[in-house]
């Protein structure tokens, strides 16, 4: 390469590359630090105080095994595979209908895009409205619930309104996906007097997969991460909701921010190891385009 | 008819709610519970109520303004350039570079929270923009390198060697040849990024303590009394709404490029 448009070539990508080392490469090395250390007064090993940070090596992390720790992680986990399950079939189911549509997909199609636009803490304070003791939802069902007290039934509650919000996202990748299928195949399928049935399993499903992984793996890292949602609606610090980031958030916001950088890393551990075994077992092969072009250049 | 009767079910699982809060925001203080499909009389007094006395949430929209606005001018001007270089660029280390913008997309606001707040404090930058602005940045220029990307590949192979040939330098073919064909796809990764800083929450809350600073979607979480039975939530509906609302106006105007945007990155 010449030497003119290498120098080009680092001058384009610095700035971002520089920019995420500030928010993104600092923070993770300066928790990982942090996590080995505690603030505040304490005894040394003679027996003498002293002031500001103390490191405690995996002290913290000894810390895990913990009740609440515990609880968050199983919120996050049931959360996240419920919530995405209930989308990925949802979200499928309103691809194909949006993707049969003749007539009004405009409309259709808008009225998709308003739950991805409600932001998420606003659509927090709405469900929290709507399962009110004396609110919508008790209405209709003819219930007596306390949705948004703690219990499963506010578990509950988060997942409907997660799910409500982030299905339309997953069927509009989905539909995206739908319409690079070219019709041929449906022909040939028909030709071949394939069921409905053995043509959504055999043909529609396996040909959306690319569009279909990338949309769950979004959705797999926004659930694993979920702040907002519990936080508006159900409330802090509620044991029954509360996931690993609202612990993280937390624990630093009590200034115990050595644990709460242990608890932190916890979770990029947890994000890492669920993102690889997803990559594997599914091959979302998320640098597919580089190596493609590579190979017909 | 079946066809239309399950569109149909579609776009009332995805308004149903947003109805129910504009609907209760329309309603009057005394009316709050009822559940008539429609406010009757409607009544406006919650949008004067959002506005009225101390809670000054016109200034919270303003912040929420300035926050997304300055993001998305940043995040952009880096991420053109950036994603320039990837897709329409050959060097060794390529793969590199996008895993990692990939791989901070990645990343858990949460973790980023406790040293960032560290930072922040000992800097005095507690209750300024950037302290939201330039955290920002961890999940907007991903977002903006990766759907940029996917808009230069889509461009023509031929262009900056026509530029070349007609004696421009590389960073005038970038500039005076690819930028202005690229322009949809930078407006709408600019919509994209907007939304998502707009929507921004834990940052926010973190970042800020003095009222006045607070952006519009942390300062509608805290509207309310001290227990649930004093929650104001004809005022909450309708500081919602008007939280939305620009962007409900933008989906409709730009249905076709967002979509087109949100997509781009995951067909390949």
């Amino acid at each position: 390469m010449r030497r003119g448009s290498r120098w080009f070539t680092a001058l384009m990508i610095s700035p971002t590359l520089l920019a995420l080392a500030l928010v993104v490469l600092y923070p993770l090395v300066a928790a990982a630090r942090e996590s080995m250390y505690v603030r505040g007064e304490g005894l040394d090993a003679d027996g003498f105080v002293v002031e500001g940070e103390r490191f405690v090596g995996l002290a913290h992390y000894a810390e895990l095994v913990g009740e609440r720790f515990v609880n968050a992680l199983l919120n996050t986990t049931v959360f996240t595979l419920v919530t995405v399950t209930l989308e990925t079939v949802l979200g499928v189911a309103m691809a194909l209908v949006m993707h049969n549509v003749l007539r009004g997909r405009g409309v259709v199609r808008a009225g998709i895009l308003i739950p991805w636009a409600v932001p998420t803490a606003i659509s927090g304070l709405m469900w929290r409205w709507v399962f009110q003791a004396d609110g919508v939802a008790n209405a209709i069902l003819g219930e007596k619930i306390l949705w948004t007290t703690e219990g499963v039934q506010a578990k509950l509650a988060v997942i409907i309104a997660d799910t409500w919000k982030t299905a339309p996202f997953v069927g509009l990748l989905v539909l995206a996906g739908l319409q690079i299928i070219p019709t041929m195949v449906y022909e040939a399928a028909k030709v071949d007097g394939a069921s409905a049935w053995q043509t959504f399993w055999r043909i529609t499903l396996p040909l959306v997969k690319p569009a279909l992984v990338v949309a769950v793996l979004f959705r797999i890292l926004d659930a694993l991460a979920m702040f907002d949602l519990p936080f508006v609606m159900i409330g802090r610090g509620k044991l029954s909701v509360e996931t690993l980031s609202a612990l993280v958030w937390d624990e630093a916001t009590q200034l115990r921010y050595g644990s709460a950088a242990a608890y932190g890393m916890v979770l990029i551990a947890y994000v890492a190891v669920v993102v690889f075994v997803f990559v594997r077992l599914l091959g979302a092969d998320l640098l597919a385009d580089t190596r493609s072009r590579k190979r017909t250049a | 008819m079946k066809r239309a009767l399950a569109a149909g079910l579609v776009v009332v699982y995805c308004l149903a709610p947003f109805y129910w809060m504009v609907v209760s925001s329309l309603r009057r203080t005394g009316d709050i519970f009822e559940t008539t499909p429609w406010p009757s009389p409607p009544s406006l007094e919650n949008y004067a109520a959002v506005f009225s006395g101390h809670s000054d949430f016109g200034r919270a929209l303003l912040n929420s303004l300035i926050v997304s606005a300055g993001t998305t001018v940043l995040t952009l001007t880096l991420g053109i350039c950036c994603a320039y270089a990837l897709a329409r660029l050959t060097f060794r280390g390529k793969n590199l570079v996008l895993g990692l913008v990939m791989g901070t997309s990645m990343f858990p606001g949460a973790l980023l929270i406790v040293p960032l707040l560290k930072l922040f404090t000992e800097l005095g930058w507690i209750n300024t923009y950037h302290a939201m602005i330039v955290p920002s940045m961890s999940f907007a220029l991903p977002l903006a390198v990766w759907t940029l990307t996917a808009f230069f590949r889509q461009m023509p192979h031929e262009l900056e060697q026509a530029a070349t040939i007609d004696g421009c330098s590389r960073w005038g073919a970038f500039r005076r040849v690819i930028l202005p064909i690229a322009a949809p796809g930078v407006f709408t990764t600019a919509i994209l990024a907007f939304f998502a800083t707009w929507n921004e929450f834990m940052i926010a809350l973190t970042m800020i303590s003095k009222a006045d600073m607070q952006t519009a979607t942390v300062r509608v979480a805290q509207f309310g009394g001290a227990s649930d039975f004093d929650t104001p939530f004809g005022t909450q509906m309708a500081a919602g709404v008007i939280v939305t609302i620009p962007l409900v106006i933008l989906v409709l105007v730009f249905q076709k490029r967002i979509v087109a945007g949100l997509t781009s990155g995951a067909l390949k």
